[in-house]
This record gives structure tokens, C-alpha cells and sequence, in this order.
């Protein structure tokens, strides 16, 4: 049944004329300050789309027949008009997903979610337990998530369990399962990139060599049973696919939206350098999406690089963009997790500290009640032997 | 060859179809299944279908040859088995 000229990947790497589907952020406020969070969240952005501009993108998107959006933030629960937002998207042929740690998920929002078939609902937590999860998304969250958990299974939800693998749950995947299973849930694992302040904690976080072996063994046994967001291509050159179109889909089949409006070319990629336009501006989202130099540039055929020798580029088509990109290396070279190796080497060349910054940062300042405890211990001296003012150490700027 | 040619059918009522280059993309709302559609003449036959008294005659107006029907009938049985048309009842 193939007539066509090219393999469908390579039609998907060439571009699409709307996106699959794609992640629109919500909002940069958060009541939770994790500390790999992506897109660096936590305080509101006075810019952040209105509801009227936020339907006005849902309409573009029904126009263009993008059939569902992944909807995340920042905490999009905690915006007033998120409801009425899902509402309209799913009224105008446009599919919800939404993520959130389930602050706002009580009885009542879970009936409300069972009795719209075109939303899903995925509860985020990063450890089978308390401890390992709360170590990374602060005090109480484990509670929270299990708490909207228990309510989406009362009220018939069957909800994805979303976990982004790290060194410290990666022994939990079994654990993660079970909880999976014991609410009706769908275990959805993806990649720790070193995106917003994931880049401040990736050197901490990310997984072993060793563990990425067990990683991908454990998903290979488990197939189709497990989600993966297509999160884990750069495993493929362990041997067999695993399932997913296997690419990277930035700007050829996904994107992001920005709370304010700015299109990037993928979630994990909040920097000026992948920074395609707004849909603010003249001709919207779709003229973003159809002629931004910046999309019309990923979609050109790609190098390869220094991997294109690999035996194993055809698999990993050498990884992930953004994970290159924040910790300093190369784009047309090794992604930092080559399970070949390839990526450790090159790290240990890139100058501490060269690593590009996220452009953006909506932390709390002073973090938030409860919040993750930096495992790092402070070198500064006291500016006195014994200094009782609350401001002591804080230079003047 | 199944006997999906000899009926009538449609598009599921839940499913969008997106026309691209390659074909077109098939997004069923119910299942969140994506399926593509890697042949712009399979299309053709898909969006004929609803208006034809047989998936045969929805080939035949597309002008596709004897010989290709055995590759479009398990093409259109894929879609039947995944609901992304469905028989449709006169």
C-alpha cells in the first residue's frame, strides 16, 4: 500500500502542514516548585494569553485541524478560565491532554472530566514513593497525586500516571506500574531533559548508563502497555524500536505554545535560538507554523554530523535537540545519553558553566513552602562570626 | 480478499481526516488513534466512500485497476478493524 516516494518518517521529518498535535503552556504559575522543571515555572507572566486569545488559538487550531493539544504550564489548573478553556477546545474539535500535579482535582472536577470523553487527564509524579518523589517536587505532592488519583477512579476516570525518569525512581519502575494498575491508570514514562531548571539538577538526575540499559529493557518488555511520548528514541540504538514514530518531531510534527504567545520548536527547548514567532502576531499560529524561518530550517534534511559514521545513526538519528543544546554540546553531534558512550566523551570537552541558560525564568523567588530541598550545601562563610540580621549575606545589587 | 470490497461504509462519525502530502492523517476522537494514510488514491477512496453503494464501486470511481483492489481491500480492513469506517446501513 506504500506508493509514495518516500518512508512515512521521512515525510514527518520533511513537515507537516499543522502539527500532530502540540504542547500549549497554559501559564508560568505553579504552586509547586519542582526542581527539573522545564520551563522553569512558578510565577505567573503578566503577558500571558487572555481567554479570549486563548480561543482565538483554539479556533486557528480547529482550522487547521490539529487534533488534540497536550496542555501543561506552570500548574494549568490554576487558571480561572482553565475550565471554560477545555471546554471550548473540546467543543471545536480539538482533543484535551492536560498534565498537572492534581492541586485542583476533587470530586468534582474528576466528575467533570468523566463527563467529557475528548479530555484525558495525566497526574504527574516523579517517585512510587513520598520520599523519592517529594525529594524533586516538594513536600506533600506525593499526597496531593494520589488524592486526585483516588477521586479520577471514583468517578470512572482511567487517567496516565506520567513519571520522568531519573536516577532515584528508575529502581521504582515495577512500583510505578502497581500504582498504575491499582487506579485504572496508564503508565506514561518520559525523558529527563536539562531544560529550564532540569539543567541546574540534570548532572544529579539523569540516569546512569547502566540504568538507561535497564530502562529500555524494562519498556521493551512491557511494549505498547507503557507510554513513552516518543521521549526515549535515543535507546533505539540498543537494538530493537521502540514503539512511536522514533524522531525528533520538533517543528516537523510538534511544537510548543508558550504562555505569552511564543511558538518554539519543542517543550524542551525555551531559548531564543528555538524561538520561531508568537501567535500575537500578523497571521497567527499557522503562519508560525507554515513559514517561520526557524521550522522551515529543522525541516531541511538533516546532516547527521559527527554521528552520520555511527552504526547506529539510522536508529537515534543522533537524539535529542534540546539536550544537546542546554548542556553545551554540538547539535549535529552525540546526544549526552549516547548509549554508545559517544555523548560522555563529549561532555567531558564542553567548559563548565558554557552551557547555553534557559532565556526565560518564572521561579518563585525563595521557592515555596514545602518545596524541594537543595541537596547542594552552601560553601559561604557567615559575614560575621555571629551575624543576626535577616539580611546577612544578601549583597546589595 | 475479505468481503469488506462488497459493502457499503462511511467514515466513523468520530474520526477527522486530515489531507497532507503523503495522503492524509486519521484521528479517531474515541480511541485517540492516529492512522495514516500513505497513499493520496486511498483517500480518494476513503472520502467516496459514504456515496457509494460499495467500497468496490468507491475504487472503481477512483480509478484504480483490478489488480490494485487486493492491496486497497486490506487497506480499508484495517480501518474497519480500528473503526475508522464503519459499515454503513442502507
Amino acid at each position: 500500500m506504500t506508493t509514495t516516494a518516500l518512508p512515512l518518517v521521512e515525510h514527518f521529518a520533511l513537515g507537516l502542514d499543522a502539527p500532530i498535535c502540540l504542547t500549549w503552556e497554559l501559564t508560568y504559575a505553579c504552586n509547586l516548585a519542582c526542581s527539573h522543571c522545564l520551563s522553569s515555572s512558578g510565577r505567573r507572566d503578566p503577558d500571558e494569553l487572555s481567554t479570549a486569545e486563548a480561543k482565538a488559538v483554539i479556533d486557528e487550531l480547529q482550522r487547521m485541524q490539529v487534533f488534540y493539544v497536550n496542555i501543561g504550564g506552570g500548574e494549568p489548573t490554576v487558571r480561572s478560565d482553565f475550565w471554560e478553556l477545555l471546554d471550548y477546545a473540546t467543543s471545536h474539535d480539538v482533543g484535551v491532554k492536560f498534565s498537572t500535579n492534581g492541586i485542583k482535582i476533587d470530586a468534582e472536577a474528576a466528575r467533570r472530566i468523566a463527563a467529557n470523553s475528548y479530555i484525558d487527564i495525566q497526574i504527574s509524579i516523579d517517585g512510587a514513593t513520598a520520599d523519592v518523589n517529594d525529594a524533586v517536587r516538594g513536600e506533600g505532592s506525593f499526597a496531593t497525586a494520589v488524592q486526585a488519583l483516588q477521586h479520577l477512579s471514583d468517578a470512572g476516570v482511567s487517567p496516565k500516571l506520567s513519571v520522568v525518569c531519573t536516577r532515584y525512581n528508575i529502581p521504582q519502575l515495577d512500583r510505578f506500574k502497581e500504582i498504575a494498575d491499582r487506579f485504572g491508570a496508564q503508565l506514561r514514562l518520559t525523558r529527563l531533559r536539562p531544560s529550564g531548571r532540569g539543567a541546574d539538577v540534570w548532572d544529579d538526575l539523569h540516569p546512569t548508563q547502566a540504568q538507561q540499559r535497564e530502562l529500555y529493557d524494562w519498556l521493551v518488555l512491557h511494549g505498547e502497555g507503557v507510554l513513552t511520548g516518543d521521549s526515549f528514541f535515543h535507546l533505539a540504538a540498543y537494538g530493537e524500536s521502540l514503539p512511536g514514530l522514533n524522531l525528533c518531531g520538533a517543528g516537523r510534527v510538534v511544537c510548543l505554545i508558550d504562555p505569552v504567545g511564543d511558538v518554539y520548536a519543542c517543550p524542551f527547548a525555551i531559548h531564543d535560538q528555538f524561538l520561531a514567532g508568537n501567535v500575537r502576531s500578523e497571521g497567527g499560529f499557522a503562519s508560525v507554523w507554515r513559514e517561520s524561518d526557524l521550522f522551515l530550517e529543522l525541516r531541511e534534511p538533516q546532516s547527521g554530523g559527527t554521528c552520520k559514521s555511527c552504526s547506529e545513526y539510522d536508529a537515534c538519528r543522533g537524539g535529542c535537540m534540546a539536550a544537546k543544546f542546554f548542556t553545551g554540546l554540538p547539535l549535529d553531534g552525540p546526544d549526552p545519553e549516547c548509549v554508545k558512550g559517544y555523548g560522555e566523551m563529549a561532555l567531558s570537552k564542553v567548559t563548565p558553566g558554557a552551557a547555553p541558560k534557559p532565556s526565560l525564568d518564572h521561579s518563585h523567588k525563595g521557592g515555596v513552602r514545602g518545596g524541594p530541598v537543595p541537596v547542594t550545601i552552601s560553601v559561604r562563610r557567615p559575614d560575621k562570626a555571629c551575624d543576626e540580621n535577616p539580611l546577612a549575606g544578601i549583597s546589595s545589587l | 480478499m475479505s468481503d469488506v470490497l462488497d459493502r457499503a461504509w462511511e467514515i466513523s462519525p468520530s474520526v477527522s481526516v486530515r489531507p497532507e502530502s503523503f495522503g492524509a492523517l486519521l484521528y479517531h476522537f474515541g480511541t485517540r488513534r492516529l492512522s495514516f494514510l500513505k497513499d493520496p488514491r486511498l483517500l480518494d477512496v476513503v472520502q467516496r466512500l459514504s456515496d457509494a453503494p460499495s467500497a468496490r464501486q468507491a475504487c472503481t470511481d477512483a480509478g484504480l485497476a483490478d489488480t490494485e483492489l487486493p492491496s486497497f481491500d486490506r487497506a480499508l480492513s484495517t480501518l474497519v478493524s480500528t473503526d475508522m469506517i464503519r459499515e454503513r446501513q442502507p
